[in-house]
C-alpha cells in the first residue's frame, strides 16, 4: 500500500531488463522470458543462476534476462549448461531451447544430460518450427503442417513422425521431474509458471534434473493471427503434445 | 610413464578442474587416467557422449572460470572445431589435446602429423588462432601441458597440444612438476551468478553495427600480442650449417639423432624444431634461411608445415621435403638417406633459353 492508497498488483519482473524484445507480435518466447525472470525472483536464486542460451530465436535472452548468461553452439545447450553446472555445482543453471535445437540437431546432448541426471534444469520452448532461420520444419513439426521446407505438408513418410522430447525423456531412469505445459491462454501462462516453480525448486533442493515443455505460438511462421495460434497451440499441438506432468519425484506418472 | 600420462598428470599438476573426454584409440589412457585421478581430487572428470559435447563442456566450464580440458585424436578433434570456433570467438581459456594418428577419414589408429594445416590454420570457422604446441617428449608432454594451461588463462584462448601417437604411447623416465599451478587470473568476466555486479555474459554472437568486425580487431591484437611474445623453438647445430632440416613432434625427435648420423658422416646438418607450430618461429627461419643451403622438411604426413617453411624462406633457399603420411613413422636412417641426398643448388641458377623454331 503506498502513500496514494494504491495497491501494486502488477508490476515487470525485477529480473527482466527494460529493453523492448525482438520477439514478433504474439511470440511464445517473451511470455516465457517474462515468467522465467519472475519464478527466478520469487526464487531468490537470480543472483547465483547462470542461463544458457540457444541457437534460435531466444539467441538474444541476455538482452532481457537479468542474470549471466552463456551462448551456446547450435544444439550444445545441455553440454555447455552440464560443464556450467559441474564447475560450479552450487549455482543454479538453465538452458532454455527451442525445438530445433534441443531435438534436432542437440538431442544427443539433451539426452545424455538427463540420463546423467544432471542437476539442471531444461526450458524447452517448442513452437513445431525453426523460427529464427525462416520457419522450417522441425523435428517437432505436426503432420499435415506446413513448413518452408515442407510446403505441401509434413509427410511422415520420408519425413518422420513428430518427436515427443518429454516422453522420450521418460524413458530415462535419472530424470526427476518432467512436464509439458502449453501457452494457450492464461491458464497455460499459470501452468507454465508452476512448472518452472517446481523445476528450480527441483534443483535447488539438488533433486536433478528437471525438463520443462512449453507448447508455444509462432504467428509468423504459423502464418496466423496470434488469436488463431493459441488456438492452433491448444488443439493441433495439444492433440500430438499432451499437456501434462510425465516424471514428479523421480517417477513416471499416469497420463 | 607413458606421453599420454604425463600430459594427464601435467593437466592436473597444473590445476585443471574440470576433465570431459570421448573414447578415442591412441589416447585412451589418458582418459582412463583422468577418470581415476580427477574424481580422486574432487574434481570433475565426465566421459561425454561424444567429442561435440565434450568440447561444450569445456566450453561450459571455462565459461564458469574453471581451467577445462579435453583431449582426443584426429578424427574427434575434427568434431571439435565447432567447440573450438566458438572457444576462440567467445575469448575463453581452454587447453584441448590432440593425440594424432593417421587419416583422413577413420584412417588408422596409427601415429601421424596430419592434423598440422587443421590446427595452426584455425579448423573452424571465423579468423581466429589457437595456439599450437608440439611436444617430442615425454617430459614435454608433461611441461607442454601445464605451459598450455598458463597460455590459456593469460590470452583467454583456446591452446592445442599437438601430440601423436608414438609420444603418448612411448613411455620415459621424466622430472614431474613441483611447484605450484601456474597462477590464475583474476576472471571478471566469468559466469559465476551477478551477485553485487550486473549480468556477464559470455558470446560469440556480435550483430551490432560493426560489433563483429571490432571483435576481430581485437582478436588480431591478442595474437600479435602473442606472436610477439611466445614463440618457442629448440635448435640443433644451426651455427654453421649448410643444411637446416626443418621438424615437428615425433619427426624433431627423430631429425636430432639424424643431425648427429650425418655429422659424422662430414656432412653439415642442422635442426630447427619448431615447439610453438603456431606462432610459428618465423624471423628464425627467415634468418637462417638466408644463411643455408637448403633446407629439409620432414613430417608424418604429405606436406603441411612444408608451405609456411616455403613461405618464409622466399626462395632464398630450395626447401626439399620428405613426407610420410598414413601412420607410418619413419626411421633415423630413411631421414639420413634423403639428407645425404641433398646436393648443393648451383650458385646462378641455368636460365632456360627459349628454343628456336
Ligand atoms: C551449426 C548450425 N546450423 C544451423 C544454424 C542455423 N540456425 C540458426 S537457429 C536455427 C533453428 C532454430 O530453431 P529452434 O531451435 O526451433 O528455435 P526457434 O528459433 O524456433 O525459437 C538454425 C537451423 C546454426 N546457427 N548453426
Amino acid at each position: 500500500m503506498n502513500k496514494d492508497n494504491k495497491r501494486m498488483l502488477y508490476k515487470r519482473p525485477e529480473g527482466l531488463t527494460d529493453k523492448v524484445m525482438h520477439y514478433c507480435a504474439g511470440c511464445g518466447h517473451s511470455l516465457a522470458h517474462k515468467v522465467l525472470a519472475e519464478v527466478l525472483d520469487e526464487l531468490e536464486v537470480r543472483e547465483k543462476t547462470v542461463g544458457v542460451a540457444p541457437v534460435g530465436c531466444a539467441v538474444f535472452a541476455y538482452h532481457y534476462l537479468k542474470c549471466d548468461i552463456s551462448e551456446a553452439a547450435h544444439g550444445r545447450a545441455a553440454a555447455v549448461a552440464t560443464g556450467i553446472k559441474r564447475a560450479l555445482p552450487d549455482r543454479i543453471v538453465f538452458s532454455y531451447q527451442g525445438d530445433g535445437d534441443l531435438a534436432a540437431i542437440g538431442l544427443a546432448e539433451t539426452v545424455h544430460a538427463a540420463n546423467r541426471g544432471e542437476n539442471i534444469t531444461v526450458i524447452f520452448v517448442n513452437n513445431t518450427v525453426y523460427g529464427m532461420t525462416g520457419g522450417q520444419m522441425a523435428p517437432t513439426t505436426l503432420n499435415g503442417q506446413h513448413t518452408a521446407t515442407c510446403p505441401s505438408g509434413r509427410d511422415p513418410a520420408g519425413m518422420g513422425h513428430p518427436l515427443r522430447v518429454c516422453e522420450l525423456i521418460n524413458t530415462l531412469e535419472a530424470p526427476y521431474y518432467i512436464e509439458r505445459v502449453a501457452l494457450d491462454g492464461v491458464g497455460g501462462v499459470l501452468r507454465m509458471k508452476k512448472a518452472l516453480h517446481k523445476a528450480f525448486s527441483v534443483q535447488i533442493a539438488g533433486k536433478g534434473y528437471s525438463l520443462v515443455e512449453i507448447l508455444s505460438p509462432c504467428p509468423t511462421y504459423f502464418r496466423m493471427t496470434a488469436s488463431e495460434s493459441l488456438k492452433f497451440v491448444n488443439r493441433e499441438m495439444r492433440d500430438c503434445f499432451p499437456v501434462r506432468v510425465f516424471r514428479d519425484q523421480g517417477t513416471p506418472q499416469n497420463a | 610413464m607413458t606421453g599420454n600420462e604425463a600430459l594427464a598428470e601435467g593437466a592436473i599438476r597444473a590445476g585443471c578442474q574440470c576433465y570431459f573426454g570421448y573414447p578415442i584409440t591412441p589416447q585412451n589412457e589418458l582418459t582412463a587416467y583422468m577418470s581415476a585421478q580427477m574424481p580422486a581430487r574432487g574434481r570433475v572428470f565426465i566421459q561425454s557422449e561424444s567429442e561435440l559435447a565434450a568440447i561444450s563442456m569445456v566450453f561450459g566450464a571455462a565459461a564458469a572460470g574453471a581451467r577445462a580440458m579435453t583431449t582426443s585424436s584426429s578424427p574427434g578433434i575434427s568434431l571439435m572445431q565447432e567447440g573450438l570456433s566458438y572457444l576462440a570467438g567467445a575469448r575463453l581459456p581452454a587447453v584441448v589435446v590432440n593425440v594424432q594418428r593417421g587419416g583422413p577419414g577413420l584412417g588408422s589408429i596409427d601415429p601421424a602429423q596430419g592434423d598440422y594445416f587443421q590446427s595452426v590454420k584455425s579448423g573452424g570457422h571465423g579468423d581466429y588462432h589457437m595456439i599450437v604446441l608440439a611436444p617430442t617428449s615425454v617430459q614435454e608432454m608433461h611441461d607442454l601441458t601445464i605451459h598450455a594451461f598458463r597460455l590459456a588463462d593469460c590470452y583467454r584462448v583456446p591452446v592445442m597440444v599437438l601430440a601423436d601417437g608414438r609420444i603418448g604411447q612411448m613411455m620415459e623416465p621424466i622430472r614431474l612438476h613441483e611447484g605450484p599451478p601456474p597462477p590464475a587470473p583474476r576472471k571478471p568476466w566469468a559466469l559465476t551468478g551477478a551477485a553485487g555486479r550486473d549480468p556477464n555474459c559470455v558470446r560469440s554472437l556480435l550483430v551490432g553495427e560493426g560489433e563483429l568486425e571490432q571483435h576481430n580487431y581485437v582478436l588480431q591484437d591478442c595474437y600479435r600480442h602473442i606472436r610477439r611474445k611466445e614463440i618457442m623453438y629448440h635448435e640443433k647445430c644451426v651455427s654453421d650449417c649448410e643444411t637446416l632440416l626443418v621438424a615437428w613432434g615425433t619427426c624433431a625427435r627423430l631429425a636430432r639423432g639424424v643431425v648427429d648420423l650425418a655429422r659424422a658422416k662430414g656432412k653439415r646438418v642442422g635442426l630447427l624444431q619448431p615447439t610453438t607450430l603456431w606462432p610459428f618461429p618465423e624471423q628464425r627461419l627467415r634468418r637462417l634461411a638466408a644463411r643455408v643451403k637448403n633446407l629439409l622438411v620432414v613430417e608424418m604426413n604429405c606436406g603441411q608445415m612444408l608451405e609456411d617453411v616455403q613461405r618464409l624462406a622466399e626462395g632464398r633457399a630450395p626447401v626439399h621435403f620428405k613426407g610420410y603420411p598414413g601412420g607410418r613413422v619413419p626411421t633415423e636412417t630413411e631421414i639420413l638417406r634423403a639428407v645425404m641426398a641433398l646436393r648443393p643448388p648451383r650458385s646462378v641458377p641455368r636460365r632456360k633459353t627459349g628454343k628456336r623454331k
